[in-house]
């Protein structure tokens, strides 16, 4: 309880007993509106992929599967060769991550600490790109690429996501704030640009390296139509856009099942992380 | 002649290096300059080609017949023309604004409700707030396809729930007129708990004493809302709002996966015939001219976005 800090209702009226049934009411009415709302369709989807193509089509339907089937998982793993899908995401989720966290953090470094010549023009260029939402450009970005002959290949994916204005503008300004003294004096110790970034700068910044690889891999894992422009080739494809391809193909628990194990690695991601997660979101918006 | 002998003999030791020439010095800094730039290098070069030439090249192309492997050819206004006839620009730009708008009206109420309700609970904090955002961890695609099968008009989730409370069924996304709203619950399920979270840091920066004030002052729920929350937390809402319109502007995933843009054009939305002009007419410059009119739009709308966050951080 965290009674110091004081919000719209007063603690003197949830003291009293009124105040206290009514607050009773309330809460378990959200319990049971995020459990339907937000719960139920999840225990439905994991469910769903256990019933049999007939229970799945029965109405009404059953709330827990006459028998539990593990059929629709393993389908779905062989059937749609989900592997493949799977490993293919991991490639393009992990190498943007790479690339992003390279030239991102290089190029913060740079405009943060070196006064490159032009850098307040460098840096008004890429935050002028936040004004362009990145959906509107996809057909131009698109011919780019086909013109560079990156079409199905993950550099389609790798390069695109390193001009990310957002996580760059990110670690800059954090970059900003560490302290002059520290950097200024493994300068006179006699460390080099590069060396001063990794030593001194990179170990000084893990939290803002957390903020940014999450965003960078959450954005890959949920992005569905910039692969699917670029990805025409079906063994190339990250999960997403395979499970909308085959989707009209394939059994509905089947499909069902798919869609549960291409949940899992993110909604994974989430529950370790999900503390940073959480409250880095917070922060982000209070502090810009 | 004491004195000279009492000088610390150090400052002796180490002579004062003479002034180095100007055109030393600029070397120095070329070479900084030099160094600085490798490590931007990278950078620069996708930010070029991934980001600047392309908004470049949208605008060129859009005056141009553009066929990959041949010749462009200049055709002046002509595109916009052609866009501007197809009876889809209307259907789309139509769509996409009444997206917008229900998106605001359902998809920006709903968070905000419910963050000012979870703000009030002293409960379970950490597993609302997990719950909430839950929908955002999973892929849109898989969001997308859920709702389709739960708007299946046989075995579909969500007319068997209006048959248990004994309603009359709906079409669902199947309907013409009820598809787009359908598509507008998912985005709200999908998208709400980012809106939750920001908000709900919002609302705990609001000073309690403003509350105790306006209390004592007799003050009714309702008119602290309207007097103390709703003032107090105006800059997130605003940001929250425009940050929304942009991205539901932006709408393709949920069109594009539960209903092909049907049924009759109800849900075809601006990027989704973007999407149909460079990939299923293979017009490229009909593509770029709707690109650019999304562009100038979302941009007049981002430029606001950056103002108001820039003149929020000078106040803070």
């Amino acid at each position: 309880m965290s009674s110091s800090t004081r919000t719209l209702v007063s603690p003197a009226v949830l003291a009293r007993p009124r105040g206290k049934a009514v607050y009773w009411t309330v809460f378990t009415g959200v319990v049971v509106l995020f459990a339907l709302a937000f719960l139920f369709p999840v225990y439905w989807m994991v469910t769903g992929a256990m019933k049999s193509p007939d229970e799945v089509a029965r109405t009404p339907p059953t709330l827990v599967p006459d028998n539990l089937s593990t059929a629709g998982y393993t389908d779905a793993w062989e059937l749609m060769q989900l592997p493949a899908h799977l490993w293919n995401t991991v490639v393009q989720a992990a190498g943007a991550w790479a690339f992003q966290l390279v030239f991102c953090t290089a190029a913060a470094y740079a405009l943060s600490r070196l006064r490159p010549a032009f850098g307040k023009l460098v840096l008004g260029g890429i935050l002028a790109t936040l004004m362009v939402p990145a959906q509107a450009l996809v057909v131009p970005k698109y011919l780019t690429v086909a013109d560079l002959g990156l079409l199905n290949d993950p550099l389609a994916i790798w390069l695109p996501a390193v001009a990310n204005a957002f996580n760059l503008y990110l670690l800059k300004r954090f970059f900003d704030q560490l302290p002059r003294d520290v950097l200024e004096a493994a300068e006179i110790d006699g460390a080099g640009k590069l060396r001063t970034l990794w030593s001194i700068v990179l170990p000084m910044s893990r939290p803002v390296l957390g903020v940014v690889s999450i965003f960078a891999l959450v954005a890959v894992w949920q992005d569905f139509l910039w692969p699917l422009m670029v990805f025409s080739d079906t063994d190339k494809q990250p999960i997403g856009v395979a499970l909308v391809q085959l989707s009209q193909n394939v059994q509905l628990t089947v499909l069902i099942a798919a869609m549960v194990i291409a949940s899992i690695p993110m909604v994974a991601l989430f529950l370790v992380f999900q503390r940073h997660i959480i409250a880095g979101i917070g922060a982000g918006s209070t502090k810009g | 002649m004491t004195k000279t002998v009492e000088r610390p003999p150090a400052v002796r030791v180490r002579p004062v290096k003479a002034p180095s020439p100007a055109g030393d010095r600029r070397r120095r800094r070329l070479t900084d300059h030099l160094r600085a730039y490798g490590f931007l290098l990278g950078g620069l070069i996708c930010f070029a080609l991934f980001s600047w030439y392309p908004a470049i090249r949208a605008v060129v192309i859009a005056f141009q017949k553009y066929t990959p492997g041949s010749d462009p050819e200049w055709v002046g206004t002509a595109n916009f023309t052609r866009v501007w006839q197809d009876p889809e620009f209307a259907d789309a730009w139509r769509n996409t604004l009444t997206f917008t708008l229900l998106a605001l009206l359902i998809g920006f109420a709903i968070p905000f409700l419910l963050a000012l309700v979870l703000n009030e609970l002293r409960h379970a904090k950490a597993f609302f707030r997990v719950v909430v955002y839950l929908p955002v961890m999973i892929p849109p695609v898989v969001s997308a396809l859920l709702w389709k099968w739960f708007y299946d008009p046989g075995a579909g989730l969500a007319n068997e729930a209006l048959r248990f409370l004994h309603l009359p069924t709906s079409n669902w996304s199947n309907g013409a007129d009820t598809a787009l709203v359908s598509l507008v619950i998912v985005a709200t399920w999908a998208n709400m708990g980012g809106t939750v979270l920001i908000y709900l840091a919002a609302l705990q920066a609001v000073p309690g004493e403003l509350y105790e004030a306006a209390e004592l002052d007799g003050a009714n729920l309702l008119q602290r809302i309207r007097h103390v929350t709703v003032p107090q937390t105006r800059f997130v809402i605003l940001m929250l709002m425009l940050l929304q319109i942009i991205a539901t502007m932006q709408v393709f995933t949920e069109p594009f996966v539960i209903t092909g843009g049907g049924p009759e054009n109800a849900t075809v939305t601006v990027l989704y015939l973007i999407y149909k002009y460079a990939f299923l007419y293979n017009d490229f410059g009909g593509a770029c001219a709707l690109s650019v009119m999304l562009l100038a739009l979302l941009g007049a709308f981002s430029a606001v976005y950056l103002r108001l966050t820039r003149s929020g951080e000078e106040a803070a």
